[in-house]
């Protein structure tokens, strides 16, 4: 199974705010939305694209998904989805579901007993909330489903998308990732799992790194079948060129040091899209500033990318909005897009001092201008770009998607 | 109703809970009347379940989801309701 799904609609809501080109130009700017060590997204207003009683009953992970998905779907669908309803399918992920009403609705039978209990507490919690949300205000009656692998999820959401479309099962496929789960038993249980950042600071790669910073977001991709995206004249914004995810099998939270599986990620993914280490002009890694997971993906780049990883602009998104769990894959994914798009990759923000042995080029120094890395003799500056999007989560799950634009 | 909070506990009173209950539910305060129905709200199962529930909480009226089968109209239910306000 190979071939590309064509990108025409994609949308993010990130703690440097509401919006795809927001989320890109603060980025650029070296605006940093963390604040008191977590990512926030404070400009966020589910009710501009929700009703009063949809608000009621969701959790904000679902309400940030819908805001992306209607950023998404103006640009691919202005005038209303193009497909068969039943072949447009719903895939997003979620680390964590809603933890807000878990906990409250917990409190709530301790003190008051089980008649108390909420009967939206399922309906909010559950992570398909947001997929089958999606699909309950727009009819869509594809395959709805949500992935739930930790910060691995809104990836591999992406790339099951990309394998629906390629075996035919579905003509579109809304895919991304959504996260609200800033409660203080999440960041008390990250905290003591000692992932999370004690300093409240996000610089990957550097050696004073200590931890990811927690945040909410959501991004949204519209993946069409590239054959019906050119038949009906739409503008293609991009490229989903390859998809591969592997396993550490190795330990429950901490990632493999030898960084082999996560390579082999990176490299099933380069020949899923058909090409070369060469072919690669950007990476957009995990990146969370972690210990283990700076070192090890860097590890992994070298293994997987060989020379062609020597100069290669390499950056963390993750630096300026923390780590959105199951939302990262699909807000970076979103993030690297618009990087290819405009020609310029953002920055590592906040990175001085690499750690020893971390000796990519991380782009510290603010946004770089990314060109063809490898000139095929046709070069006119205006071929496409390709980049790589990784993401690694707790479970030892690696992914990586192959974008181009 | 419990004792101690029988003499307050009207049915106008319980009513009023219902319908400010309802409102906080979705619809605007002007779509809820007797003739208009649940499904005109936009009220399911899991709004009346709800609403029993805020029915316990504030006048320790206890109702069973049983209670408004066949229930149609936001007037149909006011009349359950008065039936557990006496």
């Amino acid at each position: 199974m190979s071939g590309s799904a064509a990108i025409t609609g994609y949308g993010a809501v990130s703690p440097l705010g509401v919006g795809a080109e927001t989320l890109y130009e603060r980025w650029c700017d070296g605006v940093s939305g963390l604040d008191g060590g977590l990512g926030k997204c404070d400009d966020f207003d589910a009710t501009v694209a929700m009703s009063k009683k949809e608000v009621r009953r969701t959790d904000r992970f679902v309400q940030l998904a819908v805001v992306a998905y209607e950023e998404a779907v103006a640009t691919a669908w202005p005038d209303g989805c193009p497909y068969d309803l039943d072949r447009v399918a719903v895939i997003t992920g979620s680390a964590m579901g809603s933890m807000e009403i878990l906990e409250k609705q917990h409190d709530i039978l301790e003190k008051f007993g089980k008649q108390s209990v909420s009967p939206l507490t399922i309906p909010v919690m559950m992570a398909n909330a947001a997929p089958a949300m999606i699909c309950i205000r727009n009819g869509y009656t594809g395959e709805c489903s949500s992935i739930m692998s930790a910060c691995a999820s809104g990836a591999q959401a992406i790339g099951h998308g990309l394998n629906l479309i390629r075996r035919g099962d579905a003509d579109a496929v809304v895919v991304g990732g959504a996260e609200s789960a800033l409660t203080e038993l999440t960041q008390a249980a990250f905290g003591m799992a000692g992932a999370m950042s004690e300093s409240g600071i996000s610089r990957p790669f550097d050696r004073r790194r200590d931890g990811f910073v927690l945040a909410e977001g959501a991004g949204i991709l519209i993946l069409e079948k590239p054959e019906l995206a050119e038949q009906r004249g739409a503008t293609v914004l991009g490229e989903l060129k390859g998809y591969a995810s592997t396993t550490d099998a190795h330990h429950i939270t901490a990632p493999a040091e030898d960084g082999i599986a996560s390579s082999r990620a990176v490299a099933l993914a380069l020949e899923d899209a058909g090409i070369e280490p060469e072919d690669v002009d950007y990476v957009n890694a995990h990146g969370t500033s972690t210990q283990l997971n700076d070192r090890s993906e860097t590890l992994a780049l070298k293994q997987a990318l060989g020379k062609a990883v020597e100069g290669l602009p390499v950056s963390s998104t993750k630096s300026v909005i923390g780590h959105s769990l199951g939302a990262a894959g699909a807000v970076e994914a979103v993030a690297t897009l618009e990087s290819l798009r405009r020609r310029t990759a953002g920055p590592t923000v906040g990175l001085e001092d690499p750690d020893d042995g971390l000796d990519l080029n991380y782009l510290p120094d603010g946004p770089a201008p990314l060109s063809k890395r490898r000139q095929n003799g046709s070069a006119n500056g205006s071929e496409p770009l390709t980049a790589i999007s990784n993401s690694f989560a707790f479970g030892g799950h690696n992914a990586t998607l192959v974008l181009s634009a | 109703v419990e004792a101690g909070t029988a003499g307050k506990v009207t049915p106008d009173v319980v009513i009023k809970r219902v319908i400010e209950a309802l409102v906080e539910l979705g619809p605007e305060p002007e779509q809820v009347h007797e003739n208009a129905t649940f499904e005109e709200l936009d009220i399911d199962s899991l709004d009346m379940v709800e609403i029993a529930q805020i029915l316990a909480q504030d006048f320790g009226i206890k109702m069973e989801p049983e209670d408004f089968e066949g229930v149609v109209t936001v007037g149909d239910a006011f009349g359950v309701i008065r039936g557990y306000v006496v």
